[in-house]
């Protein structure tokens, strides 16, 4: 295969996810009332960005053939963090920063070692790390509350040159330093092959559980990024359990919908992120044409069935009928 | 943990411990320092008011669990619940509304509503071949989605028909709740399915194998479909048992009883990955389950430090017993 075309097909989910996005937020911003402006981008893209931040996050461990589903607990534990230690004096709030940062860290590290050196499942060992993260986060606010440093804040959530969201131009840097430097690694490379197959990465001497570790670790750091800017757009931090656990499930769909095979060893977080940016604006779809916003939970169920469901048109591609059962 | 030392004390046991699976002698040996650690807490532990009233309360767990025990069984997970389980209780509660007739089909009402939800996750995991997580998440938010606009986001105001609230409240055989003999019915008729007929030596291979099970000719999309519809219509009707109980129906009351349902399966010793585990264990895992939460409830701790506890014990237990075999 010539490497165009061999590239093309390692990317059919990324772009496939783009196209969607593309087509969705032109339908968005074309029916918007106030059009394509500025506002409009930064409004999406401020929304947009929690849940591709957290959708990285999941992409890590589900390329390895696990599954996070602590990562939305993550999220509400470092905002409710936030909301306490980003504020105060500019060294304060650095500080607070990288308290927050360091602890998503930390969230990630006891779900790799627990899942890696404990050899628990992930399904079920997330879970209760999720649950734990949970309480945690209650002990920290019983009652939503707390502040932030608003300086930071907006300077984050707003644009930059009166065009360009910032929080976008903070995704892409978070791209550029986490998810590029990770994926091309040995230890990025080392959970590609653990998610392909694990016995044979396990045989060729690749550092399977290193890799894997590391991509635990850092979809906990990814997770706090994105607690860290849900705090600084609400200004708040709140324990909610509805909306952990929403952030949770969505970033799977965002996964999905991004091109990122659930067995693992296929896919990338930028197709995520887009599967993440297209997910909010179907989501969106509905406002914009003015229904009433009880039947938007129905809208984004139908339209995550029909999108999972797409998927199944491989099958009428399969020869071999045993090849249905992986 | 190694298996050398569980084999080596196993050896020393009588016959019939012998025979029992670590994992549910493990549960069922937590149970009991669950209530010994209780009881020095407060002599009512130990009474059997409090036992029996813990065994009603595990019982809705327990027929919810039995779906989902059904799923893991296969290798796959149905994370439809929360809202099976508020489907259930909405829609008996709904047909409740309409005349006697409504009255009289509420309860298996529910239940189909709820097998209907199932057989839509079925279809789309046997036949569409998408993953059960995937699948099972996008007809929860479908069927949120359907309740959210059915009830126009409030709590409804239908209330449960007597038959709901007598049997999950009622007694016909004095000092046992009626919810508790559902219960024993539903394990009953479980274990009978599991262990003696044709379909559950076919759930145990699928989910051993399923290439394996399809090539001995078993019709494996059948049987994953009719689990599915299985584990969607007994959450249902734990919603419906539920609804019985509170005497309605409420948004989130399915939210509280997904984690819970996989945790009290994987507890049991039931492997996550399928083909593995027994009702004994799932029933141990459910009262296990029920038993912490009651207690952590009783000592007054705060939900904060309820799902520390709670997240911490499944986590523990399972790096007891549940661990996977180390890659060689």
């Amino acid at each position: 295969m010539k490497d165009w075309r061999y590239w093309l097909a390692e990317q059919r989910g990324t772009l496939l996810a783009f196209g969607i996005f593309i087509v969705m937020f032109a339908i968005y911003s074309g029916n918007h009332p106030a059009g394509f402006t500025a506002n409009v981008v930064q409004t999406a893209a401020n929304k947009g960005v929690l849940l591709a931040f957290v959708a990285m996050a999941q992409t890590l461990v589900v390329i390895t053939a696990g599954i996070d589903l602590s990562v939305g607990m993550i999220f509400t534990l470092t905002n409710c963090m936030a909301s306490w230690l980003v504020i105060g004096t500019g060294l304060e709030t650095a500080f607070g920063v990288l308290a927050v940062l360091g602890t998503g860290l930390i969230c990630g590290a006891v779900n790799g070692a627990i899942v890696i050196y404990g050899r628990l499942q992930p399904i079920v060992a997330t879970i209760a790390t999720g649950a734990v993260f949970f309480g945690l986060a209650l002990l920290l606010r019983p009652v939503p509350g707390g502040s932030v440093k608003e300086d930071l804040a907006d300077f984050l959530t707003g644009r930059f040159f009166g065009v360009v969201p910032a929080s976008l131009v903070a995704l892409l840097v978070v791209v550029l330093v986490v998810w590029v430097p990770f994926s091309r690694s040995e230890f990025g490379r080392a959970a590609y092959a653990a998610g392909s197959s694990e016995t044979a990465a396990y045989m060729s001497g690749v550092p399977i559980r290193r890799g894997k570790f590391l991509a635990y670790t850092l979809a906990g750091l990814l997770a706090a990024i994105g607690g860290l800017f849900l705090t600084f757009f609400t200004y708040t931090g709140e324990a909610a359990y509805a909306s952990g656990n929403a952030y949770t499930l969505f970033s799977i769909a965002a996964v999905v919908l991004g091109g990122v095979s659930l067995f693992g060893g296929k896919g990338s977080a930028i197709g995520a992120i887009f599967g993440a940016l297209a997910f909010r604006t179907i989501g969106d779809l509905l406002f914009v044409f003015d229904f009433d916003p009880l039947w938007q939970p129905l809208f984004q169920g139908v339209i995550l069935l029909i999108a999972v469901s797409l998927g199944a048109f491989a099958l009428f591609r399969v020869r071999n009928r045993l090849e249905w059962f992986l | 943990m190694s298996e050398t030392t569980l084999g080596g004390i196993a050896g020393r046991m009588p016959k019939f411990l012998r025979r029992a699976d670590p994992a549910v002698v493990t549960a069922f040996a937590c149970i009991v320092i669950l209530l010994l650690l209780g009881s020095l807490y407060s002599r009512s532990f130990l009474s059997p008011e409090y036992l029996l009233q813990q065994l009603k309360v595990a019982s809705f767990l327990g027929v919810i669990a039995t779906g989902m025990m059904l799923v893991i069984l296969l290798g796959q997970i149905d994370l439809s619940v929360p809202w099976s389980v508020a489907t259930g209780a909405m829609m008996a509660c709904a047909a409740a509304a309409y005349g006697s007739a409504g009255v009289a089909l509420a309860i298996p009402f529910g239940v189909l509503c709820g097998v209907a939800i199932g057989l839509v996750n079925g279809v789309g995991v046997a036949y569409l071949r998408i993953p059960s997580m995937i699948i099972t998440l996008a007809t929860n938010a479908v069927a949120q989605g359907l309740m959210v606009v059915y009830t126009g986001g409030f709590s409804p105001q239908d209330s449960a028909t007597a038959a709901m609230r007598y049997l999950a409240t009622g007694f016909t055989i004095p000092g046992v709740p009626n919810a508790v003999i559902i219960w024993a019915l539903i394990g009953a008729a479980m274990v009978f399915v599991l262990t003696r007929t044709s379909f559950g030596r076919a759930v145990y291979g699928i989910g051993n194998r399923e290439r394996a099970a399809y090539l001995s000719g078993i019709d494996t999309r059948r049987i994953v479909l009719i689990a599915f519809a299985v584990s969607g219509g007994l959450s249902a009707f734990g919603g419906v048992l539920l609804a019985g109980y509170a005497s309605k129906a409420a948004q989130s009351m399915g939210d509280a009883y997904l984690l819970p349902s996989i945790a009290a399966v994987v507890l049991g010793g039931t492997s996550i990955l399928g083909g593995r585990g027994s009702y004994l264990g799932t029933v141990a895992g459910v009262i296990l389950i029920t038993l912490l939460q009651s207690i952590l409830s009783v000592m007054q701790m705060p939900e904060a430090g309820r799902q520390i506890i709670y997240g911490v014990v499944i986590v523990a237990m399972l790096l007891l017993y549940g661990r996977a075999p180390a890659s060689r």
